[in-house]
Order: C-alpha cells, then structure tokens, then sequence
C-alpha cells in the first residue's frame, strides 16, 4: 500500500502538466480515441468523414490507433482491467459478431442510432443484410481475391480461381493468407465442389482433409502472408505469381503505383468492414461518439470514402454517388468488388460456419502447415 | 616495418588451387545469384584457378595482368546485368590478380613472424578471413536499407532504374514524408518527451539505489538487487502485462507519465549493473577523507564520489536512453494512441503499410546513432588524455 501512495504521491507532483484529458465542458467528450487499420484505409476514413467533422466541432480532437489487427484481444484486456480506452472500433464482421457475443461491443439501435437515406429510407433497410449483428455498424464491403502479375503468366493471363492452383499453366509462386478461411473454400472449389456445397463439405473431417490435399499440391510453391501489405509487396518485387489481398490494396498496386499487375476477381470472397462502440463508455463520450458515427456513416460520407479507395459503400443509398477517385480522376464504380463485371462469380463468406468451426479448422491448419 | 622473412616464390600446385577455392566462394554467390549455385561455385574454380596461373606463368607482369582482368571481368559483368554487375566484376578482377600475385610471390608472408609454421600463418589470415565475414554479416543487412530509402517507389524493390544508376529512379519523396507527415512528426515528438525522461529517473534511481546497495551494512543485499535487475531477466511480455493491469488500476495507464515509470523501470537494471561496475573500484577511504575534511554527505557525494564513478552512470545512463527509445512492446500496453513512440509507429507501419518511409527513417536513425557514438567516444578519449591514462 505505502509504494502504490508513494507512486500516486509522486505522479501527482511529476505529472500534473502531463495528464492533459476530455473535460466535462457541456455534455460531450472532447476527444476521441478512433481505432482502425493504418494505411490507405485509414486514410480514406480520415478524408472522408473525420477531418471533415472535426472540422464542424471545434475544440474536438481525433486520435488514431492502429490496433484493429489485434482489437478483440485488446478490448478483453481492456474490460479485464476495467479501463477503456477506445472510443470507436473499426473490425471486420467476424470480429464483430464475437464481440458482440462476449458483451464487449454495445447493442444499438440501427433506426435510432444512425441517419436516414436521403429519400427518408430507414437506415436498417438502407443497410440491409448487412448488419450482420446487433452491435456492427457496416461502412464498406471489401473483398478478398488475388492479383497476378501481367508480365509473368505469358500470353494467357489467368481466368479462373483454379488457375492459382494449376502449377503447369501457371509455373511459379502465390501468396495465399496464413489462415484457413477462404483458402479452404477455393481449394474445394477447385477441387470439383459445388459452390452451394463448400461448407456442407467443409464441416466434415473428410472435407477438411480434402481441402487440405487440394492445398498440398501447391504448398510447397506458396509465401504465406499475414498482413495486407505483404502481397503487394510480393507482387511489386516479382517474388509471387499470384496472390490474394484484398482488393482495395490490389487497386493502390495497379492505379497509384502502375504495378505491372491485374485483377482475377473469380471466386473473390465478400466480406464486411465497419464500427463498433466498445461497451462501458462513460455518458459523455458515448454522447460524442454517437454524434461521431450518425454523421460518419450516413449515405453522403460513406460515398465519398469511395473516392479514396476502392471499396463499396455499405449503404444501397450510397451506391449510385460512387464518383471518381480524388486524385487520378478516374472513374471508382469498374473497380468496386460490387460492379456486375466483377461481381460475375463472388463467394459468400458464411460468418456462422466460421464462429463454429473456426478453432478446430484453424488447428488442423496449423498442424498441416508444420509437417 | 621491415621484412623479417624471406619472401620467395611458390609453387603453381600451391597457389593455383588457393585462388581457385576463393574463386568458388565468389563464384557461390554469382550462380546463386542467377539461378544455380553448384554450378557456379564448379564455373567460379575453374575459371580462377586458370587465370591464376595465366597471369602468373604467362603474363607475369602485375600492372598489365592487373587492369586486363579488371577490364575483362567488368566487361563480363557488363554483359551479366548491367552498370552494378560491371562494377562487381571490376572489383573481382581487381582483387583476383592481387591475391593471384600475393600468393604466387609469397608477400603474405612478409609482414608476420619468420618462425610461424605454415598453419599459425593459415590461422593468421583465417582469423582476418573470419572477422571481416562476421562485421558484413553485422552490417550488410544495415546498409541495404539506406539506399532502398531513396527508391522513387512505394515498395521495398530494387527497381531497374536503381540499379542502372538512373537519377529518375532516386527520390527523396519518402524523407519529405516523413518530415511532413503529422504520425511520424508527432512520434517523433513522443519519444522525444519520453526517452530523456526515462532516462533521467532511471539514472537517478538507478544510482542511488547501487551506491545504497554497495554499502556492506545493508541487510537482504543481494534479495533487493534480484528484484531490482528481474525487469531485465522477465520476458518483457510479462512485466508489459502486469504493468498494464497495475497501471490501469491506478489511473496510469494512457498518460505520459506511466510510458516514462515503465520505461524507467526497464532501464534502472543496466544504470545500477554499470555503476555497481565502477563502485567495485571506488576507493571507500575517499569519502572517509572528505568527511575528515567537513563536507557533508551530499557534498561527498557530488564532489569526491560523483566524478569517479561517472563513466559507469553515462553508459548506463545511454542503455537506458537506448532501451526506452527502441521499446515497443511495454508502450503498446501501457501507452495508448496519445502516446505513439517512434517504435510502435514503425510497427504498425510494417504491418499495415510496407512504406520506404520505414527505411528513411531507419537511415536516420542510424546517422544520429553513429554520431552520437562517434561523440561519445571522441568525449571519452578526450578526458582520458586529458587524465593522462592513454599515451595518445
């Protein structure tokens, strides 16, 4: 006890000019602690709604943290030690509905929480099938699919998702992400399952196997990566092929960097991107966040992030003001995952089968990867 | 120095195989390089040990023999991949004619002992051999980074452009952003504030508690050094959690002050390591005679005790700067997004973002540590003159 006094003791005198936080002025916090992914997708976040904000509120400040990547850990931390940090996270669905489930995210209210469409749309139908779950406030829908390298598949560049696993056609590396989740479901799909069939397979143990032998055949050809700039990487140095990243990254290799590189969007794997509100917020930041997201995510704001980068805009409202990129001026809608060309053959990530299985297929992968 | 030994000329089954081994060496890397290192190390032999023995048997002159290899060999470099490769094969050719000569006129043995047997002089050169493998291996890796940070793209790639010298293919773009952006700018700032901070409280504890610990009167010595030092033993996982959950509770967790506290206690460790160093060799009667003489013993201990072990407080004091300034896994759990050092802004850049501006700041960094070291040591052996302890 005397040490703890001590130490309070002396950060008081040492650290009165340092603890410089939200005052009470009015009834919102006066500063928000965002979390998101770092990159060109924070940054398309930042131009499109949060500068933009801040700039209506004065006096408020933004901080970022780039912690997504490890945000369900962080927040059971956080919880544990009963000192919330975070004011507004940035996960993808899956991380979401566990949150969720934990009680670690709060429940809201799409209808009450967040803005109409402009044509006086509720914004659960605005939003649709995509608020996968009471706490998910949806922003975008991206993709996971691979990009290859122009100058290194000859004069037959690769249609097909099961041209990632043809090592004749297509001699040389991949990058495939360090995970089981959407590599199993393409190495079914190549491996002659019906694409309604993959996860009715994919819960079997014999499934399971099948995929894992669909994937022996190119493993010892594959760069497993972990993060989403690895690929791009891969990619720019002529280190892989092919590989998958999500699509957004592959449009920043191709547009802004004229990377020698191009899209397969076969097979390309739908999945959600979007907030939650951590749950134990005190009233007046919850006050300033709830402000923060009804403007962050209404149908004018979520267009616009699509002239930073390419992904969809959660909103059905939002699809029709996809404009042209900011910077190069060219048009956003032929690169979106959503437009009909692209979207000729998309796989459904299923987030029920992957909150069942996900420990047990992650393990086996593992223990595959090892041998 | 004068030849101590005489030098005489060695037999072709001596020399010609020596040149060739390196030759394979050299060779090893070429093949690797393009596709296929056994044969590279079989062509590499065979064409050394040949040109081995044609400049020494045939061309015999050293001058002539010298520039014809370095010409020849750029030019097969030339023809290989370009400028870089053509720069490459000059420096092969410049430094097989040598070693070709050294050998075959026995000058390796000019400058050691005449009573060396031909394995202490095997060793002699290995040793050397050795030494200057182990520093490129240090430093390669280091020095790599620093012209990819001025690459005119946005990936970690040697570009075509880069190796053919173009300027197109330099830029300073990923400097103008790291002086530009506010993230960089402003964990700049943070590890600024923190570093010196960290380093000051953990000098003066530091200190203090290994003077305290030095005197022989104290009881449980050696108990409270373990617990002092365990920051340094415990996985920094592990302290980084505990300190998470404990500053948490009382109010430090997110706030300057508690980075500064844990990366105090991070460095107090190596600041009481190096001090109780020094004190092992201070001279107890002294402070006995200042007290003798009526100073006090705060007096004592900035005029008499102070100046003497003051070398052992700055290296530990430059550890614990060091410590604090590189840390990123204590400031990722006691620090929140306010708090973003230098380290944990390259972190998440890696992953999130593979930037050169990464590699720019790298460069950077290790301009001001080769500077700071380069001052230190200057300082060091300045005072060591200036105490008469070296001749120089």
């Amino acid at each position: 006890m005397k040490f703890t006094t001590t130490l309070l003791a002396s950060s008081a005198i040492v650290g009165a000019g340092t603890l410089a936080f939200a005052d009470a002025h009015g009834n919102m916090a006066k500063e928000m602690t965002l979390v998101s992914w770092g990159g060109a997708y924070q940054s398309s976040q930042d131009k499109a709604y949060v500068q933009p904000y801040l700039e209506m509120n004065e006096g408020v400040t933004a901080v970022w943290d780039e912690s997504s990547a490890e945000a369900v850990a962080k927040l059971r931390a956080m919880n544990e030690a009963g000192n919330i940090t975070w004011d507004l996270v940035d996960v993808v669905a899956a991380d979401a509905i566990r949150l969720c489930d934990e009680g670690l995210a709060m429940e809201i209210d799409a209808d009450e929480m967040l803005a109409a469409a402009p044509d006086g749309t509720s914004a659960s139908d605005d939003f649709g099938d995509l608020l996968v779950s009471d706490c998910f406030i949806p922003q975008i829908v991206y993709s996971t699919t691979f990009g290859y390298r122009t100058d290194m598949v000859g004069d037959t560049p690769p249609t097909k998702i099961c041209d990632v696993f043809d090592l004749e056609a297509y001699p040389g590396k991949r990058a495939l992400e360090k995970r089981p989740i959407n590599n199993m479901e393409w190495a079914l799909l190549c491996d002659g399952v019906a694409k309604d069939e993959v996860y009715d397979v994919l819960a079997t143990p014999e499934g399971q196997e099948k995929a894992l032998a669909k994937l022996d055949t190119i493993k010892d050809n594959v760069i497993w990566w972990s993060a989403g700039a690895d690929t791009p990487q891969l990619l720019a140095d002529g280190e892989v092929v092919m590989g998958s990243t999500y699509n957004g990254r592959l449009f920043s290799v191709i547009e802004e960097q004229k990377q020698p590189v191009a899209m397969l969007w076969d097979a390309q794997v739908f999945d959600l991107d979007g907030w939650i509100i951590p749950a134990g917020l005190s009233d007046e930041r919850l006050a300033r966040v709830k402000d923060f997201v009804k403007f962050a995510t209404d149908t004018q704001r979520l267009a616009d992030q699509s002239q930073y980068i390419s992904y969809g805009p959660a909103r059905l409202s939002s699809a029709p003001m996809v404009g042209k990129h900011a910077d190069l001026g060219i048009e956003m809608a032929p690169h979106m995952p959503t437009d009909p060309a692209n979207a000729e053959n998309t796989f459904l990530y299923n987030y029920e089968f992957w909150a069942d299985y996900r420990d047990d297929i992650d393990a086996k992968f593992q223990a595959w990867l090892a041998q | 120095m004068v030849a101590l030994t005489p030098i005489s000329r060695k037999p072709v089954s001596f020399y010609v195989p020596v040149v060739a081994a390196a030759g394979a060496v050299a060779g090893l890397f070429v093949g690797t390089a393009n596709g296929s290192g056994l044969l590279g190390i079989l062509i590499g032999a065979v064409i050394m040990g040949a040109l081995a023995f044609v400049l020494t048997q045939i061309v015999k002159n050293e001058q002539i023999s010298r520039w014809a290899t370095i010409v020849a060999l750029g030019i097969v470099g030339f023809l290989m991949g370009g400028i870089p490769a053509m720069l490459i094969g000059a420096a092969f050719g410049w430094f097989f004619s040598w070693f070709s000569f050294w050998l075959y006129e026995g000058r390796y043995r000019a400058k050691i002992p005449p009573y060396l047997t031909p394995g202490q002089v095997l060793w002699h050169y290995a040793f050397r051999v050795i030494c200057g493998a182990i520093f490129v291996f240090l430093i390669t890796p280091i020095l790599v980074v620093m012209p990819l940070s001025f690459n005119a793209e946005n990936f970690f790639t040697f570009t075509p452009e880069m190796l053919r010298f173009d300027p197109a293919g330099y830029s300073l773009k990923h400097y103008q952003d790291f002086f530009n952006s506010s993230d960089w700018q402003g964990a700049v700032w943070n590890s600024l504030k923190i570093a010196p901070a960290a380093t000051l409280l953990s000098v003066s504890f530091g200190t203090l508690a290994a003077i305290g610990l030095s005197q022989p009167h104290v009881p449980f010595r050696r108990a409270i050094m373990a617990v002092l030092i365990s920051p340094m033993i415990v996985p920094l996982i592990i302290s980084a959690a505990g300190m998470y959950f404990f500053y948490s509770r009382v109010g430090l967790q997110g706030t300057t002050l508690g980075v500064i506290l844990a990366h105090a206690a991070l460095g107090i460790p190596f600041v009481i390591i190096t001090v109780t160093a020094t004190l092992v060799g201070f001279d107890r009667s002294l402070t006995r005679a200042a007290a003798n003489m009526g100073a006090n013993p705060v007096t004592t201990f900035f005029r008499v005790q102070m100046p003497l072990i003051l070398p052992g407080v700055i290296s530990g004091g430059l550890f614990a700067f060091i410590t604090s300034f590189d840390e990123v896994v204590v400031v990722l759990f006691v620090g929140s997004a306010g708090q973003k050092t230098l380290p944990w802004q390259m972190f998440t850049g890696l992953r999130e973002q593979i930037s050169p501006t990464i590699l720019a700041v790298a460069t950077i960094l290790v301009g001001i540590s080769i500077c700071l070291l380069t001052v230190v040591e200057l300082l060091r052996r300045r005072s060591e003159r200036l105490r008469g302890m070296s001749p120089g």
